[in-house]
């Protein structure tokens, strides 16, 4: 289902002269409103006039997430508090937090941006949504909220925590639709299970998950285990929340809302931008926001980008699942690891859960070491030792394989690995660097 | 015939196995048999029990990795040698012992050995003709 076909639908051609109109719009707002921004513009030597085309969007600087702490708390708003009805903030687990603000209308697009997604996903009038994503700070919760509201759902605001009583409620009130992290989606399946509850039974159709990285293996998990359509939503606070992309029921990547968001990739050392289908990181400019408007924001999330039209009718830009992230990337020996890519070696073993651990270690010669932890359960443990040690190598194999650099693997007893109720904690990093 | 033998994946970490231990205290389960196998990260613990479905049903609930398996339970003399001749028979017969251990009763004058094999009907068959009898699992269970 589409939403706003006169959007999602739009010839492109339209949808760049509108993109022009509002990068032009934004470029003079935050020149005129953001001394950061004025600063930058001016050391460069660029005025808001000489944005005549989207090429030129290349001209001007870029944002970075450091650019946000330093003028913490409201430096980057673009309008007085009197227009601010909303604030957020990331969590900022190292330094400040980042802060980000919304006038009414930010929300109002932001509701938009959310109801695009989840009737992308079939989501309808008369749904019922549980909305596990915390409420609070975080703009999973309530970003998510005020979406499913303006399209016409019943929302169900039991933010994250309390499993079974999630579970419990899923079941009592029928709910039609899920959102929450993928990782939390499938600890809600492992606790349905537990409470022998056949999560295939019930009016549960679609979920819709995000904010942590995951991939098609995962996806694949979560579909058989709860028995719905998984779907990948993309945002981050510093440019909206989430919304920003959003899967459609053909799961070919990610469809960018480009009425509201500019994105581009660039090569992540050099900063140059790549032509579409080349893997880079994932830059954003933001061209209605008031409040909170960012010039050419690096997302440090890695994927790419594709025009072709989709089968489902929308134009906008698709993004590939975002595969890593440039600040999530570890360093082993030299080698650039991402966690994502070691999920994808146990999704594809088809014994093994995706529930792991990477701790890196560094000896005393100064070697660092990768330790795998695999979570041993009762599909894949065997009373054969000689099987136990066949599928550690195996997986130390196909790791290997992969990453190009040994590695050592431990079966650990479920559980072991702590469940997080929002994002997977996957990297214990004990160098001192 | 054949004896249900539990079979539990634990990590080595201090309390583990005091923690499985008093979950079948506590559920007046009694131990018959048991040996562990084990490398550095973990063991398997393979337990023979008096009532091996409420003892699943604990270990489970309580989040242990368990799997039930198949086992023999051979009466053998207890003399030495005894062992050896049921070894030599069986390899003879192509017959693969994965593992074995003995049993913590005894019956009469025999000792018990537990043995885990794939073909467990053919063994009883060939260990029969030789005079050497598996005990029931309720024997087991009620021992």
């Amino acid at each position: 289902m589409i939403y706003n076909a006169s959007a999602e639908c739009m010839d492109r051609k339209a949808l760049e002269r509108l993109q022009m109109e509002r990068l032009q719009q934004t470029v003079k707002h935050v020149y005129e409103n953001v001394p950061l921004y004025k600063e930058r513009f001016d050391a460069k030597g660029i005025t808001p006039g000489d944005i005549k085309t989207l090429e030129d969007l290349e001209l001007l600087p870029f944002t970075v997430k450091d650019d946000l702490r330093q003028t913490y708390p409201f430096g980057m708003f673009a309008v007085s508090m009197r227009q601010v009805a909303r604030i957020h903030a990331s969590s900022g687990t190292t330094g400040h937090p980042i802060v980000v603000g919304y006038t009414s209308e930010d929300i109002n697009t932001w509701a938009e941006a959310i109801a695009r997604t989840l009737s992308a996903g079939g989501t309808t009038v008369g749904d019922i949504v549980h909305n596990a994503y915390g409420y609070g700070l975080f703009t999973g919760g309530l970003g998510i909220h005020y979406g499913a509201e303006r399209l016409g759902a019943a929302v169900v605001p039991i933010s994250g925590g309390q499993t079974k009583r999630q579970v419990q409620l899923l079941q009592d009130f029928g709910s039609n639709v899920i959102c929450c992290t993928p990782s939390y989606a499938l600890y809600i399946g492992e606790m349905a299970a537990e409470a022998e509850l056949d999560l295939e039974k019930l009016p549960l159709r679609a979920g819709f998950f995000g904010a942590e990285p995951w991939t098609e293996a995962m996806r694949k998990t979560i579909e058989d285990c709860l028995g719905i359509e998984a779907l990948d939503i993309y945002g981050l606070s510093e440019v909206m929340g989430p919304g920003v992309s959003y899967n459609c029921l053909l799961k070919c990547g990610l469809h960018i809302n480009e009425d509201f968001f500019i994105p581009e990739i660039i090569d992540p050392i050099t900063g140059k931008p790549l032509p579409p289908g080349e893997t880079g990181e994932l830059v954003f400019t933001t061209i209605t926001k008031e409040a909170f408007p960012v010039i050419r924001y690096r997302t440090r999330d890695i994927t790419s980008l594709s025009y072709e039209k989709c089968s489902c009718g929308r134009t906008f830009a698709r993004m590939q699942r975002v595969s890593g992230r440039t600040d999530d990337m570890l360093i082993i020996r030299g080698v650039n690891i991402f966690p994502s890519q070691i999920e994808s070696v146990l999704m594809e073993i088809e014994e093994t859960e995706p529930h792991y651990q990477l701790i890196v270690d560094r000896q005393e010669k100064s070697l660092d070491t990768l330790e795998v932890w695999v979570e041993v359960s009762a599909n894949i443990f065997s009373d054969e030792m000689r099987k136990l040690e066949a599928l550690q190598k195996k997986v130390r194999h196909e790791i290997e394989a992969l990453l190009g650099i040994s590695v050592s693997v431990k079966l650990v007893e479920p559980r072991t690995i702590a469940r997080s109720e929002g994002k997977a904690k996957r990297i214990i990093d004990k160098r001192e660097i | 015939m054949a004896v249900t033998q539990i079979s539990v994946f634990l990590e080595n970490k201090s309390g583990r196995l005091a923690e499985l231990t008093e979950i079948l205290a506590e559920a007046s389960i009694n131990i018959r048999a048991l040996s562990v196998a084990e490398t550095v990260d973990y063991g398997v613990l393979r337990l023979i029990v008096d009532k091996p479905d409420l003892a699943c049903e604990r270990l489970r609930q309580a989040g242990f990795t368990i799997t039930e398996t198949q086992v023999l339970a051979l009466e053998i003399p207890d003399r030495p040698g005894g062992l050896a001749d049921v070894i030599r028979l069986l390899s003879n017969a192509g017959i693969n012992v994965e593992y074995v251990y003995a049993f913590v009763g005894k019956a009469k004058d025999n000792a018990i050995v537990v043995l885990r094999l794939e073909e467990i009907d053919q063994a009883v068959k060939l260990l029969k003709k030789h005079g050497l009898e598996a005990v029931p699992a309720e024997n087991i269970y009620r021992m």
